[in-house]
């Protein structure tokens, strides 16, 4: 059951305090309230890391809040999360100097050829660094710049995308872990941040 | 299991946004029907979403499917006070609209008319894009979903204080920043994991 007296994490990302009008907001919907957190649970609690590593998910989601906005709570929360992961050596420094270069704005992209292609919309495609391919390992490497894809031009996603987080070691279960992992921070991000106007 | 993606060389991609029922094919091989885990049909919460190839690709991960599909339901259905339905639609379809997912665009702006009865109007939206001129709460509702969609996020308080004065309390506020927030979430995986078709 859910505790009135405990924050979840999208009340800390939102800065919502107990018994503030946010508050009484959110536990009127305490189903959304219940499996917004399990969602978080599922993703950076309970996974399974046989798939997809606690250091993986936690620097996938530390790149997709760096790259909207380097200084919001997102960032900060889940950098400290893989800051504190023993195998996260140099990683942070790295997320960062990466999300500087990467960062752009959103969403643009291609559409299929047809009457829509004259809303296509250019803009930059993401590749990390081949000196910081070192730090980040060809798995994480493949999958940062899969997450620039995914936050900035979905609609260019194609199935060749795919082909290269298999061909960087990616199975079909962890590309969906994955791409939970960059659809979920996407709302969440945005939940946060829109609760936190709403309040404010 | 394959390790390369799948292709579907027949299917007729639609290249306009629709209220028609699209298809939709996976890129990675969908857990097969018949091999699902109790735990993954759990994971699908309505076993009828067993024959939708998305659902049974997403049932790799099941326990964040299960949590995702619950607090969908919720976002959408549970119109207990704050933002009615229609307006909940209207935001997923303009949501979709502004990232270009022709998929989400044609179920969501389907639910839009069906509980609006203004068919005419939904259909505007996906022909002229987000920057239609409807009426002031429906256009409050898409610029308020557009904003929450651009990275960096450009939803602010006068979002806000437009919602305000055309008569939304915060919850039903709140209930249009999560639908919004919601169909970030789906967009990704609906265009990233496979393609819609002309059925």
């Amino acid at each position: 059951m859910t505790d009135h007296a405990t924050p979840d994490i999208l009340d800390r990302l939102a800065g919502v305090s107990v018994g503030s009008t946010l508050d009484v907001v959110r536990h009127e919907r305490p189903e959304t309230r219940r499996n917004v957190q399990a969602s978080y649970d599922a993703l950076f609690e309970t996974g399974d890391e046989a798939e997809v590593t606690a250091t993986e998910r936690h620097a996938v989601a530390a790149f997709v809040a760096l790259l909207h906005d380097a200084d919001g709570p997102a960032a900060n929360h889940y950098l400290q999360l893989l800051e504190q992961r023993p195998d996260a050596d140099g990683l942070v420094g790295v997320l960062r100097s990466q999300a500087k270069r990467a960062a752009t704005a959103g969403p643009y992209g291609a559409y299929p050829s047809g009457p829509l292609s004259r809303e296509n919309l250019a803009g930059p495609i993401f590749s990390t660094e081949p000196s910081d391919r070192a730090v980040l390992g060809e798995r994480l490497s493949a999958a940062l710049d899969h997450v620039h894809l995914l936050v900035f031009h979905l609609r260019d996603a194609q199935a060749p995308h795919l082909a290269l987080l298999q061909q960087a070691g990616w199975n079909t279960a962890a590309i969906v872990t994955l791409s939970q992992i960059v659809a979920f921070l996407s709302f969440q991000i945005r939940a946060a941040q829109g609760l936190r106007v709403l309040g404010s | 299991m394959t390790a390369t993606t799948l292709d579907h060389p027949k299917a007729a991609i639609p290249t306009v946004f629709t209220q028609d029922e699209l298809g939709w094919n996976a890129w990675l091989d969908p857990v097969p029907e018949e091999a699902l885990t109790e735990r993954q049909k759990e994971g699908l919460v309505d076993i009828a979403r067993a024959k939708s190839p998305y659902f049974r690709l997403l049932a790799h991960d099941p326990d964040i499917l299960r949590a995702r599909t619950l607090a969908d339901k919720d976002i959408f259905y549970n119109t207990r006070a704050g933002l009615p339905r229609a307006e909940r639609e209207l935001a997923a379809a303009a949501v979709s609209r502004s990232n270009g997912c022709i998929y989400c665009a044609s179920v969501h702006a389907r639910f839009a008319t069906t509980h609006s009865k203004r068919r005419d109007d939904v259909q505007r939206l996906l022909d002229e894009g987000v920057g239609v001129d409807i009426d002031p709460l429906w256009n409050a509702v898409i610029e308020a979903s557009v904003a929450l969609t651009a990275t960096p996020i450009a939803f602010d308080k006068s979002h806000v204080a437009k919602l305000r004065r055309l008569g939304l309390d915060d919850l039903a506020i709140a209930d249009l920043i999560h639908a919004a927030s919601f169909f970030n979430w789906a967009n990704r995986l609906m265009l990233s994991l496979g393609e819609p078709e002309i059925r």
